[in-house]
């Protein structure tokens, strides 16, 4: 797949949250494109579109962020270093192995290979084969492999190499990774992470753009996080590792090579809080994952055309960090969820369930909740991208919202 | 694995061809030797008198130029191992002995659970527990298993495997709290009856699930080499269990990472009303081992000895060779499925009375021990007589304890209740207090 920088118009940074500006972000268009652009799947490269002259009217996506997000929340005055997405989650990785012994990688391609995300290149190297294993193609055995090992003491980070993978792995995450400390009686914990890329990528096919957060998020044990920048990335995993409860954490294709800044010291992030990535006013948009961006993205039109949206990516699925969204519903009293999952049944429909059972006397209009259609998504590109929602339906629903 | 070891040390004698690699860790030889393999310019086909040879990846295989296809039988069935004829006369001196004091208790064991299942399952049609499911017929593969491995050793069973709790000290009181889902039940009254387990006896609590314990125990056996402990893990499933796609991986898995568990397999002839002719066509399950590269043997799973012997000689080749070993015990299903089957709708009541009498594990490994002076019928009708006392007991005190408290259905879930969950709580707590009629008394709120 293709992350490549499109052209937009300006060239200053997402409207940052005033409390959060730092060091300018650069500039030139020249300087950002070098730091995303990367060869698509197929090998041709895209040519760098000055899209104004193909079509014209058309909102331009942009599936990734360009530069330093400035809802980094790092504290620090130090200058940290720069990564890319796929890089956070291993040194977070990384980190974790080298504190403790017992945590170790699960899943097809993770050792010698790196991973088909490189997300564990050069752990098996450096950890070992038996710390760093590569499995025979099995997903509901080599996650039940992980619970027994979970079971016995060691702390497995088990890799579907696709999300959708994991579909094969639900008898034993629902039946046991999500249940046996509770049918033990407490007895015998299951600290196991549950990672992998997922959601819809640039073309992969109907089979691999799955979003399995909607299916998830009713078995009982779990929690579901979704990262979305380096910074959140590293934090979440970190967490997600030391946590005794199984995590699943959702990893989006499109955003592994997102290039951020991020803090030198270590850092955990909570599982169960959502980040303030934009204070606003006027409404709130609640989202996660990649469509954090595509958010941000209508968040600067909005902004040019008078609005001022609170964007909250909730980074906890499971279970929702009510807090957070209550404070944000009591400000603005209007709600906006955007979403990649499927209509039916999503993280939204969720959501929109828990919000307006608990703060529907906050609300000032019906939540307006945006997701992909209930199709398998298709292969052709045109189609693909009218199945996930773009930020010219996101500035559309605001401004109904809004009247 | 022999395989690889086998080219690289020809290609290093041959070719004079020292590669540069790490150590010969784990797992390096076999990836190295599949490459070499893949790379033509450094050999041809190797001429082995008039036989042509190639390397394909995994290794050399001789060209034939006659099309064999491989028959789906074996002309003779694998041969089934025994110590002890139908009578109890050992057929040949060359097993390892047991001592009369393990022998004795072993049968003890058995008889405890031959008359715990007939009691429970009485308790069920009674209406006292919900529901039982018996282990008739398998007592001698439940406690023979468990007497050759130690307390280390992980387990982690299907649902007809009580033995190796019981011989590992479980207490009948214990399994009647279990069965009853009472306030002591460890499992805090989540899990059907049956489906124990206790950390402290490392032994996994059961799920209903069919054969997802299987890579269970492979992951559970990789955390006990990487800890390099000495013990292994071993897990039981039926003839049923095998078809699932988790124990076909958890096979493969456990060769190829070379794991040190046993793979207990009790071919009863029957899930619940399948035959196994309607489970697969192999010749049960043992000839499967070969196929994933995992060693094997079939053992008569009615003859308490036969068990110890090969779960013992099993065990020390899955911790010193560090290899997966599968086992298949032959034995017959005596009691129904559970106490919601009846088995004789779907077969001969005479076949199941036969096996029931004439091949019963328990009378005979009776004679065996009394043979050796070690038994007698006072002595039987004592174990008898006391262990009917004690499970009547234990149920009757198991059935007045109180049921686990409200908590108990939140908790658990995570390591702390979240505020969804305590919320949950609360409203029920305030439902019940609201509603006292028209909830159960022995509950707590």
């Amino acid at each position: 797949m293709a992350t490549l920088f499109q052209g937009l118009p300006s060239s200053t940074a997402f409207s940052s949250s005033n409390k959060f500006n730092h060091a300018p972000a650069p500039t030139s268009f020249s300087e950002r494109k070098s730091s995303i652009v990367t060869v698509r799947s197929d090998a041709r490269w895209s040519p760098v579109l000055n899209s104004a002259t193909h079509k014209p009217q058309r909102l331009i996506t942009n599936a990734v962020a360009t530069k330093a997000d400035s809802s980094l929340a790092s504290t620090s005055s130090k200058p940290g270093h720069e990564l890319l997405l796929f890089e956070a989650l291993r040194e977070g990785l990384e980190e974790e192995m080298e504190r403790d012994p017992c945590v170790c990688v699960m899943g097809e391609d993770v050792g010698h290979y790196g991973g088909s995300y490189k997300v564990t290149k050069g752990l098996a190297t450096k950890f070992g084969d038996l710390r760093v294993l590569d499995t025979p193609i099995a997903e509901n055995s080599f996650t039940g492999m992980g619970i027994g090992a979970a079971m016995t003491g060691l702390r497995p980070i088990i890799e579907g190499m696709n999300m959708g993978f994991l579909l094969l792995a639900f008898n034993q995450i629902s039946n046991n990774c999500g249940m046996l400390h509770y049918t033990s009686g407490g007895q015998f914990k299951i600290p196991v992470v549950i990672r992998g890329p997922g959601g819809v990528g640039r073309q992969l096919g109907a089979e691999h753009s799955q979003r399995l957060e909607s299916y998830f998020q009713s078995i009982p044990g779990i929690q579901m996080v979704a990262c979305s920048t380096p910074y959140n990335a590293k934090g979440l995993m970190k967490a997600a590792i030391r946590s005794e409860n199984p995590v699943i954490l959702f990893e989006h294709v499109l955003l592994y090579n997102l290039k951020d800044r991020i803090p030198d010291e270590e850092y955990v992030l909570s599982l169960e809080e959502a980040e303030m990535v934009r204070p606003g006013e006027h409404v709130t948009i609640l989202t996660y994952s990649r469509m954090r961006y595509h958010v941000m993205q209508a968040a600067k039109t909005l902004v040019n055309k008078g609005y001022d949206p609170e964007v909250i990516d909730i980074r906890s699925l499971k279970p929702f960090d009510l807090h957070t969204i209550g404070k944000s519903v009591k400000k603005t009293h209007r709600v906006l969820i955007v979403e990649e999952c499927m209509r039916t049944g999503g993280i939204g429909a969720s959501l929109t369930a828990a919000i307006t059972e608990n703060f529907n006397d906050d609300l000032d209009a019906p939540i307006v909740c945006l997701s992909s259609q209930d199709v398998p998504t298709p292969y052709a590109g045109t189609l693909e991208e009218w199945t996930v929602v773009q930020p010219a339906q996101i500035v559309t629903a605001v401004e109904q919202l809004c009247q | 694995m022999w395989i690889s070891k086998t080219i690289f040390n020809h290609f290093k004698s041959r070719l004079n061809f020292t590669p540069n690699y790490a150590p010969l860790s784990l797992l390096s030889p076999r990836r190295f030797a599949s490459t070499i393999a893949q790379n033509p310019s450094t050999f041809n086909s190797i001429h082995d008198a008039n036989q042509q040879v190639i390397d394909f990846p995994g290794g050399t295989v001789k060209f034939i130029p006659e099309m064999r296809f491989i028959s789906e039988t074996s002309p003779k069935r694998i041969p089934c191992y025994r110590v002890l004829d139908d009578d109890g006369q050992p057929l040949a001196n060359n097993f390892v002995q047991v001592s009369e004091e393990v022998a004795v208790r072993m049968y003890s064991n058995m008889v405890t659970l031959q008359i715990m299942d007939t009691i429970f399952y009485e308790a069920q049609r009674q209406g006292r527990i919900s529901f039982y499911a018996t282990t008739i017929g398998e007592e001698a593969i439940n406690i023979a298993s468990a007497a050759a491995l130690t307390r280390e050793d992980v387990i982690f069973p299907q649902y007809r495997e009580p033995g190796p709790l019981l011989w590992r000290g479980f207490t009948l009181q214990e399994i009647a709290h279990q069965c009853f889902s009472n306030k002591y039940d460890n499992g805090k009254g989540r899990q059907m009856p049956i489906h124990y387990g206790s950390n402290k006896h490392n032994y996994f609590t059961v799920a209903s699930t069919v054969a997802t314990q299987v890579p269970h125990a492979v992951g559970a056996a990789y955390s006990l080499k990487m800890d390099k402990k000495d013990a292994c893990s071993i897990t039981y499933f039926g003839d049923g269990g095998s078809s699932e796609g988790d124990f076909h991986a958890a096979l493969n898995f456990a060769a190829v990472m070379e794991a040190p568990v046993i793979f207990l397999c009790r071919n009863n002839g029957w899930a619940i009303s399948t035959p196994t002719s309607d489970q697969f066509r192999s010749d049960g399950v043992v000839v499967k081992g070969q196929a994933y590269g995992v060693r094997s043997i079939r053992v008569d799973g009615n003859d308490a000895l036969a068990i110890y012997n090969a779960v013992q000689a099993a065990r020390e080749m899955a911790i010193s060779e560090e290899r997966p070993v599968l086992i298949e015990a032959l034995t017959y299903r005596v009691g129904h499925h559970s106490t919601s089957d009846d088995s004789t709708k779907y077969r001969p009541a005479n076949e199941i009375e036969w096996w029931r009498l004439a091949r019963d594990p328990v009378a005979r490994f009776r004679k065996w021990i009394e043979r050796n002076g070690w038994w007698n019928d006072m002595a039987e009708s004592e174990l008898r007589n006391s262990l009917r006392q004690q499970l009547l007991h234990s149920i009757q005190v198991a059935e007045n304890i109180e049921k686990p408290p409200i908590e108990d259905i939140f908790n658990d879930v995570y390591d702390v209740p979240p505020s969804n969950l305590r919320e949950q709580e609360q409203w029920v707590k305030d439902t019940i207090k609201k509603h006292p009629l028209d909830y159960p008394e022995n509950i707590s709120a």
